[in-house]
């Protein structure tokens, strides 16, 4: 007998488990959640220090990407991320792990060509598309402002 | 102290969120990032998320929306400061210190660690 | 010479015996069910390599080495060499081969490799090619997971329908003059079989219809059932594969249920291991051939068995470009004793 695909497809479907969407979401939130806490206290303690509110975010976002990037050469990020999912790729580190990860990765074929041209196969999409919807963003400003001025 | 809470709750839900992209699309991790990035910008300029960064402070600005929301920001002030030329400074520009601390922490992990086995 | 009895269906009426094989896998696959059956167990899983494609080479060489030894046999008294791996270009085979200065194949069949160069081999010595015929396959979990899917550091989630890339390396030495077991006695080559699957994550079911059509081919040519064998063995299918696979059998009028074994499901404890459907790779049905299911046949603990290579024909290209994931599956007859069976 003959298995057509749209049949083959539901046996598929019937016997491939789900992921376990409620251990998984509860750690995203957890972990998620405590890399946020731990933001949201640099952020503070750098306001203490006297940083103005932006100067404070932008030494929140470096201190909280050098932590990804040791963590991801330790090989401890990957192993914190296999439990927490989103809740590590979501944050700024989830980032951040993204460039340090193939960085690492591709030195065995140079600091050119692998280092070099890898470091954003991961990031470089989130670069872009970010860049690409705050210039539509930009153009439609300055639409605004030309008929109101 | 709620601020805290705040920020632990409201970071929590983004990530969940992510999850639930994560557990029931067939999305890769690449293109929820880049989503979470383009939301952000969206949600920034429809003038939602700062509100939110303003309950949730870290809880908003640590996930990637807050990328996108930064990136948004920096296009309203060089739009409104510089007009046309705006468009193409603004974005990197505030988001300069998280894209160089990446890089260049990415370009140290690759100095000074080997790749691990698992 | 070998006998057709349909497409891609053989028996070989001159017998080729395995002399030897070995097996040489990695810590993860070393501390799995099936850790005793390796002839060696390397901790670090660079071999003492630069790279990790290094080390794979470097893993199959030694497995060469050792199954040569097994037999008492040099480089030299080989006529030919049958090798592959996942790595593009073969990378892998091609590296542990060049010092041996064997006449060498090089073969791609994703992990269905194993079967392909015994099929390949046995062809080839009964058709009076040569005397002696190496057959090899490796795969390594790092350098598969740089080739197909993330940077190892980088942290993702696998679900449930994922399997773990076996670091392990299978070789096998084929002669025509040993007279002794295990002997190969017929082969299917498989069809490339494709039933929609797109899913990267869920190998298993893209490849399980190219087993039930080869399986189902080769019942069909021989006139054979399940009951005419000890062990139905696949290489990779993994815990939902080999459901979706006897499913398919059952489909198509066969119950292999009590007889079917998957080397993906017996590699690793899913449990502990953290293995999720089970191993996978060119090396995982290659090792626990020649490591497991070889020396038993040797023992008579094993009289007939089928092995069924499966392979996933995946390009990371092609899925991004939205084409489904192809599957193959070939299978190689073996068996214990001196007689011919089919004689």
């Amino acid at each position: 007998m003959e298995i057509k695909p749209e049949l083959y497809k539901d046996m598929t479907e019937a016997v491939s488990p789900k992921s376990k969407s409620y251990v998984n979401i509860p750690m995203a939130f957890l972990i998620g959640g405590a890399i946020c806490l731990l933001g949201e206290c640099l952020l503070n303690l750098f306001e203490y220090m006297g940083l103005p509110k932006d100067e404070a975010g932008s030494w929140t976002s470096i201190t909280l990407v050098f932590l990804s990037a040791l963590l991801t050469g330790l090989g401890w990020y990957e192993r914190i991320a296999k439990h927490a999912g989103a809740g590590t790729l979501v944050p700024i580190t989830g980032f951040a792990n993204g460039v340090s990860a193939p960085a690492i990765e591709a030195k065995t074929e140079g600091w050119i060509l692998g280092v070099g041209a890898k470091i954003f196969t991961i990031a470089g999409p989130v670069i872009l598309y970010g860049t690409a919807a705050s210039v539509v963003y930009g153009i439609c400003l300055v639409v605004v402002k030309f008929f109101t001025e | 102290m709620l601020e805290y809470i705040w920020a632990f709750i409201i970071g929590g839900a983004i990530c969940a969120v992510g999850q639930v992209l994560i557990d029931y699309t067939k999305l890769t991790p690449a293109r929820i990032l880049t989503g979470f990035v383009v939301a952000g910008v969206l949600l920034s300029a429809l003038g939602i998320y700062q509100p939110l960064i303003d309950v949730a402070g870290g809880g908003a600005t640590v996930p990637l929306t807050g990328f996108g929301h930064l990136l948004a920001e920096g296009i309203r002030k060089d739009v409104e400061e510089k007009g046309l030329l705006g468009i193409f400074s603004g974005g990197l520009t505030s988001s300069a210190a998280g894209i160089t601390a990446a890089m260049l922490f990415g370009l140290a992990a690759a100095a000074i660690f080997k790749p691990k086995d698992k | 010479m070998a006998k057709a009895l349909g497409r891609g269906v053989v028996y070989f009426d001159t017998p080729v015996f395995i002399a030897s094989s070995a097996a040489v896998a990695g810590k993860k696959e070393g501390a799995g069910p099936m850790g005793q059956c390796f002839d060696r167990v390397e901790q670090y899983s660079r071999f003492g390599q630069k790279t990790w494609e290094q080390a794979e080479s470097r893993m199959q060489q030694e497995t060469i080495w050792l199954a040569l030894d097994k037999a008492g046999l040099t480089a030299d008294s080989a006529d030919l060499i049958l090798a592959g791996d996942l790595i593009n270009q073969c990378t892998s085979s091609t590296y542990s081969i060049r010092p041996f200065g064997i006449p060498f194949l090089g073969l791609f069949g994703a992990c269905s490799t194993m079967a392909e160069s015994l099929i390949i081999g046995s062809l080839f010595l009964s058709a009076g090619g040569g005397e002696r015929a190496v057959c090899a396959t490796s795969s390594h979990f790092s350098t598969a997971e740089r080739q197909f899917r993330y940077p190892l550091s980088y942290g993702g989630q696998r679900p449930p329908t994922a399997q773990w890339t076996c670091t392990a390396s299978g070789a096998a030495v084929l002669d025509t003059v040993t007279a002794s077991s295990p002997k190969i006695e017929g082969a299917c080559i498989g069809r490339v079989t494709d039933l929609g699957i797109t899913d990267a994550n869920n190998m298993g079911a893209a490849m399980a219809p190219a087993a039930a059509d080869t399986l189902t081919r080769w019942f069909h040519a021989t006139g054979t059932s399940p009951d005419n064998y000890d062990l139905i063995v696949t290489g990779d299918l993994g815990l939902y594969g080999g459901e979706l696979f006897t499913q398919l059998m059952m489909k198509q009028g066969f119950d292999i249920k009590p007889c079917y074994r998957d080397c993906g499901v017996m590699m690793f404890d899913g449990e502990t291991q953290d293995t999720h459907a089970g191993g996978s790779g060119c090396g995982c049905g290659g090792s626990l051939l020649c490591g497991h299911f070889l020396p038993l046949i040797r023992q008579q603990r094993i009289k007939r068995m089928l092995f069924m290579a499966t392979g996933a024909l995946m390009s990371p290209m092609l899925v991004q470009q939205g084409e489904s994931i192809p599957g193959v599956a070939h299978i190689v007859e073996i068996a214990s004793g001196e007689e011919n069976y089919h004689a």
